[in-house]
């Protein structure tokens, strides 16, 4: 059935693989922009955003008022308004670097999908295949490089625009983000120590990682976040200060800083920004739920192998690749979809730090954490895995 | 494939690091050293050596040119006029010229690029476990010299940007 793509040249089939990726992320980041406006909805007690229709939707009985009060017409709105209306250069900026930024943002947050695997089927022999883009080695490391280059779209923004609020917000960014990625790499390099197991070769992948969270016994079942829940902490609250989410939201907050290093623009480049960010917290999501959350196995002490075998006594083609394939990626979407409610929950629940309490946070009380937390986990580990 | 790889990463180096030396705007200059970088971690991606690539771009173009970066824009050069080119200038590239030309001639006149230790290049370069063996068995010495050399830029550091209340020579 597929013989034809399997024939055409690798880049070609690499880059059609690349697109559809693109094409999932892409929606999803919109869709999560509408999500925000409703869940704040919900959390405050009022109905959010429920006019925008499409004319001949509104003729349907009872699904077109389904769908209007659910606001879902809303992203459209919000996508043409942003395509369409005038894109404002202001006078006093620097060309070159201002319209480069909102592509900087782009690129790393989208390149970083690459190295994340986002499901698994099963082969002939009932042995997991993960599904990516790129089957790194380096997995982790190729995840943190490339997402560490989304500062520069920052810098670059405040400075560009040649005013005060944007580059004091840039300011602001690159200290933080370049504070937090330590207590990020050190809190997940327990991870790394436990699935390095002695007489396995070495890596950095997060194939290894959700294969070790879907072995059997008590222990082998076990997801991350209940083995190492301090890391899973460290890592959770540095994703939030990453991508500049409440309560980390110093970069661009409203009260202080108008908007921060996107207050001159607007438009399609002020959109890319905002994808930018929403793309930053699904892979962010979707790093975490590997490393902590089991990646594609159900539940926890349930694998995805479990699953296909228990559901193979109701649903005759369970076994096949292409159902296994969907299902895995299905479950992986949903947890990143659980975790991005999360990151609007928090929004919606805890006030925004000041500044200095953000630095504050970073290094006298993340940093000596994630240290104390590596070497009880590296003395743990020696002992367990002699 | 890989040859038009190679030319391709080779030629963006040296471009964007003629870009470094040439632009008399700061920011312009580590923009393209960051470029500059981001083509040696393609050239190290096509030795196999992801690791080194990876970590390049981590440290690096992740966090040092970001600081670069954060200090030119805070001590804001804009007025200050750049520095043309002068004789002291025109020796440094002269020197490193003759240096390169000798590194070369020496690999050439040797005549050996030994096939079979080129052979396990790659091979320690993408093995995580083997780096890391020799990084703490052969390398330890280096490893352990260089963060003592980062331990005592850190401690300068702290001194440096320490508040002297009090002292007599502050006020």
């Amino acid at each position: 059935m597929f013989d034809f793509f399997f024939q055409l040249h690798p880049v070609i089939q690499g880059l059609i693989k690349g697109l559809a990726v693109i094409m999932v992320i892409f929606p999803i980041a919109g869709a999560c922009s509408m999500a925000e406006r409703k869940v704040a909805a919900w959390i405050q007690d009022r109905p959010g955003p429920n006019r925008a229709i499409v004319p001949w939707v509104a003729w349907i009985p009872f699904v077109g008022k389904f769908l209007q009060r659910l606001g879902i017409f809303h992203v459209m709105a919000d996508g043409g308004k942003m395509l369409f209306k005038e894109d404002s250069l202001p006078g006093h900026v620097n060309k070159f670097y201002f319209i480069l930024a909102p592509i900087v943002a782009m690129i790393p947050a989208l390149t970083t999908v690459t190295a994340v695997p986002f499901g698994a089927y099963l082969d002939a022999a009932g042995k997991v295949i993960p599904l990516g883009l790129a089957p790194l080695d380096i997995g982790m490391l190729a995840v943190f490089a490339v997402s560490s280059l989304g500062v520069y779209s920052a810098i670059l923004a405040g400075w560009a625009s040649n005013s005060k609020y944007p580059f004091l917000g840039s300011v602001r960014a690159s200290a933080q983000l370049i504070s937090y990625e330590l207590s990020m790499t050190l809190a997940v390099v327990p991870v790394f120590l436990w699935v390095n197991a002695p007489g396995l070769p070495g890596t950095m992948g997060f194939a290894r990682v959700v294969e070790f969270q879907s072995q059997p016994g008590f222990l082998g079942g076990m997801w991350f976040g209940f083995l190492m829940p301090v890391s899973a902490f460290i890592f959770l609250v540095a994703l939030f200060a990453e991508t500049n989410r409440q309560p980390f939201d110093t970069v661009e907050s409203e009260a202080d800083l108008v908007g921060s290093f996107h207050t001159e623009y607007g438009a399609f480049k002020w959109g890319l920004f905002f994808v930018a960010e929403y793309s930053h917290m699904l892979v962010g999501s979707g790093v975490f739920m590997l490393l902590f959350g089991g990646g594609w196995n159900p539940l926890p002490w349930v694998s995805l192998a479990t699953a296909v075998e228990w559901l193979g006594h109701v649903i005759p083609f369970a076994h096949a690749p292409l159902f296994v394939g969907v299902l895995s990626i299905a479950i992986f979407l949903g947890k990143v979809l659980a975790m991005i409610f999360l990151f609007m929950w928090v929004r919606w629940t805890l006030p925004r730090f000041r500044y200095d309490q953000v630095m504050k946070i970073g290094w006298q009380k993340m940093l000596p954490l994630s240290i104390a937390n590596l070497l009880f986990y590296a003395i743990a580990i020696a002992f367990l895995q002699k | 494939m890989a040859p038009f790889l190679f030319t391709f990463f080779s030629l963006f180096t040296i471009a964007t690091a003629v870009g470094v030396v040439v632009n008399k705007n700061a920011v312009n200059a580590a923009m393209c050293l960051l470029l500059s970088l981001v083509g040696v971690a393609g050239l190290f991606v096509q030795l196999d050596a992801y690791l080194l690539a990876f970590i390049l771009l981590l440290v690096y173009a992740g966090a040092v040119v970001a600081l670069f970066l954060f200090i030119i824009m805070l001590l804001d050069t804009h007025d200050s006029k750049a520095q043309g080119l002068n004789k002291l200038s025109g020796v440094a590239p002269l020197a490193a010229l003759g240096l390169l030309l000798a590194g070369v001639s020496t690999f050439v006149a040797k005549g050996k690029l030994a096939t079979s230790d080129l052979l396990t290049v790659p091979a320690a370069g993408a093995n995580l476990k083997l780096y890391a063996y020799q990084l703490f068995t052969t390398y330890l010495l280096p490893v352990q010299v260089i963060g003592f050399l980062l331990l005592i830029a850190m401690l300068g550091v702290i001194v440096l940007s320490k508040k002297h209340e009090g002292l007599d020579d502050t006020k």
